[in-house]
């Protein structure tokens, strides 16, 4: 699509989409969110970014390969289950941890937000895949 | 022992690049695992001997009862032992006997699978874990004897012999899961020491039934025994190791370890001795009827697994009463297990180095071998001796003790002495036949010119034989350590028993049976000429047998699947979801039709209440009204891109009906979704052509009406399942739990990356096979471009 | 509200099985995306429509406060919708292939290809 209007509303859109992605899916333990929620949207995101554009440079704007994200998903989400082996625990058992942040809060970390990041990457890889392969056809 | 088994699996992955790196020599590195593991269970025998038994358990499914846990008493351990020790000879063996062959590294894959499958089964506890190695050997061996799978008859053997102790397969684990729920545990060592629930239960019979069917097919007893000579297609290191000395033996194990709860009984008396007994004589009547080497040996080993089994069937027999007589039969039994597995063994290994070495498997065709192979024929005749049942060999003394036992007997003397005598007469035969013919006389000419096999190939079988030989010289030193343990399993005692086994039992009965036996034999054998003429006679007996039955099941059944498959499949995509749709809306609607409790009429509020109700849900109303809309033109719309509109609005009506019901994630996702799809539709759709209207009014009436009772049907169904208010829900513990367990306030969320993790886990899973399932279709255009498809 | 979502929910199932009966891949296709809304609505529904009110613990709280959905056919829900959309995804790639290189849309032609 050649519209400059889409063109350039995507320029200032895409960041902000991504960025909220990223927001939804570190808010989605508490509030609506969540990895399939987050990475739906950023793949969504480049889908935008792919029509105003093309898909080539789609592509370049996503860095990474697909199956890389997939593959790094996979582990990262794996590895969340492994790390509450290694603590002794069944596999995907949470571990939870306090970072004591001075001056801001406490932040909990823990491994359900590995998890979800793979699950968002998986889900972005995915999606940008079907996407992708589908209008070069 | 858990390392013991996996650690053989670990090897078999292993194998193939093993094989690759170190080339001629992996045999003998790959023989060291199993001959590490066998110095391993040596360190128990001491232990045993004394009357311990050791349990390891990791959980599995603990929700399910079922465990990987193994439990090592006598009868594991003698399994054990020969299971890491002759394959620890034959890995040797067959790195030279394979050598250049193609597909080594497969071969020792599947071998090395086996051997921890093997010794899986011989040590689990759990009957889950237990019969999960059991069906592991069976596949195992399946792709050992159809190794030569460029031949026809090596896959269809290997197909007869899976199919037949698969078959036995399924019903054993229908016995064990019976005997599991009768007896309340998954654990063998406890389900062991409840015999008398299990005797006196209403369901001991089939139980006995579905478990002997298991061990019968498994242990080729007679009328299952054709698969075993078909078996011998694999290379003979397999047939050394699985088909005489190990795999064939997990019947019979299976029987030995059950015999203290499921024996005792007259059923298991007459079931065993009877199958064993028929499956003895006419195993080895069979054997002296071939001419080539390994066939010989098979019918042989079926035979001497009809010993086994008639000899459990007497052990098992002692009520209270006369635990003399079982205790007999129950050392004769372990007598005969290790004497066999020794010179069995060796003698499959000497009939593949003469074969490898001369290239002919015919022994009418073979004779003066000894001096050109003199190693392997001292092996070879070792082995005979003790398979004949010469002193001083261990297989004197197995034969002996099988006389004394059938002696023993209350009832029918004469007719289980009778069986084991002519079984004697034909196994001296036999083994004339294997280790005389091939190596005395005068020489003959063979394809290849004969000479010593290199030294893994005599190592093995010389091992073996000389083993038997000591054995038999120091029964009470070597031999009983090992065998009374056996017997105490077998006869579910918790101590050993004490067995004076010795060479010389002065002149009795079983004595002069044993030479009586011996010099008939040899006769017979120098006489076999005649024999076989007038047996050549009575061959038609041969060609109905049970074999017949097999490949006209077989051929029955692939009818049956064809004419099935005629009518069934039509190749029409709709006809089959016709007839999925109707046959469960049938089922469905007549189970429905049996419900009476629940009314699926929702109470009609009253008049006054209308118009309050109707503001409240407004908007529902109008998203369901929206959705039927979209619907509707979904499936009239004339043009592609209507329709894919009609589609979207139906996805966020949908998308609507999520809010409003309180669920913000799924409406997200919802709409995130239907945008998704609606571009991937319009990438395709752009491509294929407009709709034509190719369906006939008639059909589409049809279609109409399936469609439409189907939908009325789920209507129902949800009008059901809303009218009950379940007590307790499963979702209960996760509200509840998400803050302090999961650490989240978002509940849906914290049952996707917490509670349910695993099942996320899997769908992120099945996210990426669709995605490399599509990327391939794409792919596989690129490549085939250009060629016609 | 449970009969008038039941009447969604069947007619959905419905049209979805006609289209999919249709010989025209894109019907199948989209008869497929209905069927599959369908189910999902289908456990949604038959969960029990208890509250209006999200599944979400409010701040500071241990437990959630009130009345509020059944957060577990949610979770269940979540996941069949992206695997559901990758399932389309795949039919849509395999119909695309299957239209190149058999050349025809025809459901009832392609059966030749099928034995």
């Amino acid at each position: 699509m050649r519209s400059i209007i889409l063109r350039s509303a995507t320029r200032y859109l895409f960041p902000i989409i991504i960025l909220f992605s990223i927001f939804l899916l570190l808010r989605g333990h508490d509030e609506p969110g969540g990895g399939f929620i987050g990475g739906l949207l950023a793949a969504t995101a480049f889908a935008l970014y792919a029509i105003a554009y093309d898909v080539k440079s789609a592509r370049a704007m996503l860095r990474a390969d697909h199956i890389t994200l997939i593959g790094v998903g996979l582990l990262l989400a794996t590895g969340a289950g492994i790390i509450s082996m290694l603590v002794g625990d069944p596999f995907l058992a949470t571990q939870w941890v306090t970072l004591n942040v001075p001056g801001v809060a406490d932040v909990k970390l823990g491994t359900p937000l590995l998890f979800d990041i793979g699950v968002y990457l998986v889900v972005v890889g995915v999606t940008l895949m079907l996407v992708f392969h589908l209008a070069e056809e | 022992m858990l390392l013991s088994v996996i650690s053989g699996f670990v090897l078999a992955c292993l194998a193939p690049w093993l094989q690759r790196v170190v080339g001629r020599g992996a045999g003998a590195v790959l023989a060291t695992v199993p001959l590490g593991m066998f110095a391993y269970f040596l360190t128990f025998i001491g232990r045993i001997a004394d009357g311990e038994v050791f349990h390891e358990q990791w959980t599995w499914a603990e929700s399910l009862g079922v465990r990987l846990s193994f439990y090592l008493d006598g009868l594991s351990l003698l399994f054990a032992l020969l299971i890491t020790g002759i394959g620890t000879l034959i890995i040797f063996y067959a790195g030279t006997y394979l050598h250049g062959h193609e597909f080594r590294g497969r071969f020792f894959a599947w071998l090395i699978a086996f051997k921890a499958a093997m010794l899986g089964l011989v040590l689990a506890d759990n009957i889950i874990s237990m019969f999960i190695f059991w069906e592991l050997t069976s596949i195992t061996s399946y792709f050992l004897i159809g190794f030569d799978h460029h031949r026809k008859v090596a896959r269809d053997s290997a197909l007869q012999a899976l199919l037949v102790t698969g078959g036995g397969g399924l019903a054993l684990l229908a016995g064990l899961i019976l005997m599991a729920s009768v007896g309340g545990s998954m654990e063998l060592s406890t389900l062991l020491n409840s015999g008398d629930v299990f005797r006196e239960h209403a369901l001991y019979v089939p139980i006995l039934l579905l478990l002997l069917a298991g061990a019968f097919t498994k242990s080729a007893q007679f009328p299952f025994h054709f698969w075993l000579p078909n078996a011998m297609e694999a290379p003979t290191p397999v047939s050394a190791y699985l088909h005489s000395s190990t795999m064939v033996k997990a019947g019979i194990y299976l029987m030995a370890r059950v015999s203290p709860a499921m024996g005792g009984t007259e059923l298991w008396m007459i079931l065993l001795s009877i199958f064993g007994g028929t499956t003895m004589v006419i195993g080895a009547y069979l054997a002296i009827q071939q001419v080539y080497l390994k066939r010989i040996l098979a019918y042989s080993t079926i035979s001497a697994l009809g010993v086994l089994t008639f000899l459990l069937g007497l052990g098992a027999s002692g009520a209270p009463g006369d635990a003399e007589l079982s205790i007999y039969a129950a050392k004769a039994f372990g007598v005969f297990l290790l004497g066999h597995a020794l010179y069995k063994a060796t003698l499959f290994l000497v009939a593949g180095t003469i074969t490898h070495e001369t290239g002919e498997k015919d022994v009418t065709k073979l004779g003066g071998l000894s001096k050109a192979m003199p190693l392997t024929a001292i092996a070879g005749v070792l082995a005979a001796l003790s398979m004949a049942g010469f002193p001083p060999f261990f297989g004197f003394l197995g034969k002996e003790l099988l006389f004394e036992a059938t002696l023993a007997q209350p009832s029918l003397v004469g007719v289980m002495t009778g069986a084991t005598v002519i079984t004697g007469i034909l196994f001296v035969i036999v083994s004339c036949l294997v280790a005389l013919r091939p190596f005395f006389g005068h020489a003959k000419e063979t394809p290849k010119h004969a000479h010593e096999a290199p030294f893994p190939m005599w190592i093995g079988p010389a091992l073996l034989a000389i083993t038997g030989l000591l054995i038999g010289l120091l029964p009470a030193a070597l031999g009983e350590p090992l065998i009374a343990p056996v017997v105490a399993s077998v006869l579910g005692l918790d101590e050993p028993v004490e067995l004076k086994l010795t060479l010389w039992h002065g002149i009795n009965a079983a004595l002069i049976l044993g030479t009586i036996v011996l010099s008939v034999g040899v006769l017979a054998y120098f006489g076999h000429r005649y024999i076989m003429a007038v047996l050549g006679k009575v061959d038609f007996l041969l060609r109905i047998g049970p074999a017949m039955w097999y490949e006209k099941a077989l051929a029955g059944m692939l009818d049956f699947a064809s004419l099935q498959t005629r009518i069934l499949q039509s190749g029409y995509l709709r006809m089959y979801l016709m007839l999925t749709v109707a046959t469960t809306v049938g089922l469905v609607s007549y189970s429905l039709f049996q419900i009476s409790e629940f009314s699926i009429i929702p109470e009609i509020p009253p008049t006054d209440q209308w118009g309050h109700l109707l503001y409240e849900n407004l908007y529902t109303l109008i998203v369901a009204g929206l959705i039927l809309t979209g619907t509707y033109g979904a499936v009239h719309s004339k043009s592609r891109l209507t329709a894919i509109a009609a589609l979207g609005v139906v996805g966020y009506g949908v998308a609507l009906l999520y809010i409003i019901f309180g669920a913000p994630d799924l409406a997200i996702t919802q709409f995130l979704i239907e945008t998704l799809t609606v571009i991937l539709f319009v990438l395709v759709f752009y491509h294929l052509p407009e709709f034509p209207k190719i369906s006939r009014p008639r059909e589409r009436m049809r279609d109409l009406f399936v469609s439409v009772t189907a939908g009325v049907m789920m209507t129902i169904m949800v009008l059901l399942a809303t009218g009950i208010e379940p007590r307790e829900k499963v979702s209960d513990f996760h509200s509840a739990h998400s803050v302090d367990l999961g650490h989240g306030r978002n509940i849906v969320n914290v049952i996707l990356v917490d509670f349910r993790a695993m099942d996320t886990l899997g769908e992120i899973v099945v996210l990426m096979i669709s995605a490399i399932g599509v990327l391939a279709l794409l792919k596989l255009k690129s490549r085939s471009k250009g060629e016609k498809v | 509200m449970e009969p008038v979502l039941a009447i969604v929910i069947g007619s959905l199932y419905a049209a979805g099985l006609y289209l999919m009966m249709r010989r025209n891949l894109v019907k199948l296709v989209i008869g497929l995306v209905l069927l599959s809304q369908a189910a999902n609505l289908l456990i949604f529904t038959a969960a029990g429509l208890r509250s209006k009110h999200a599944p979400l613990v409010p701040p500071g709280e241990a437990q959630p406060v009130g009345d509020f959905a059944d957060p577990l056919p949610q979770a269940l829900i979540l996941t069949a919708i992206v695997i559901g959309f990758g399932v389309i995804a795949f039919t849509l790639a395999l119909f695309h292939r299957a239209y190149q290189v058999i050349g025809t849309d025809d459901l009832d032609e392609m059966r030749a290809t099928d034995t």
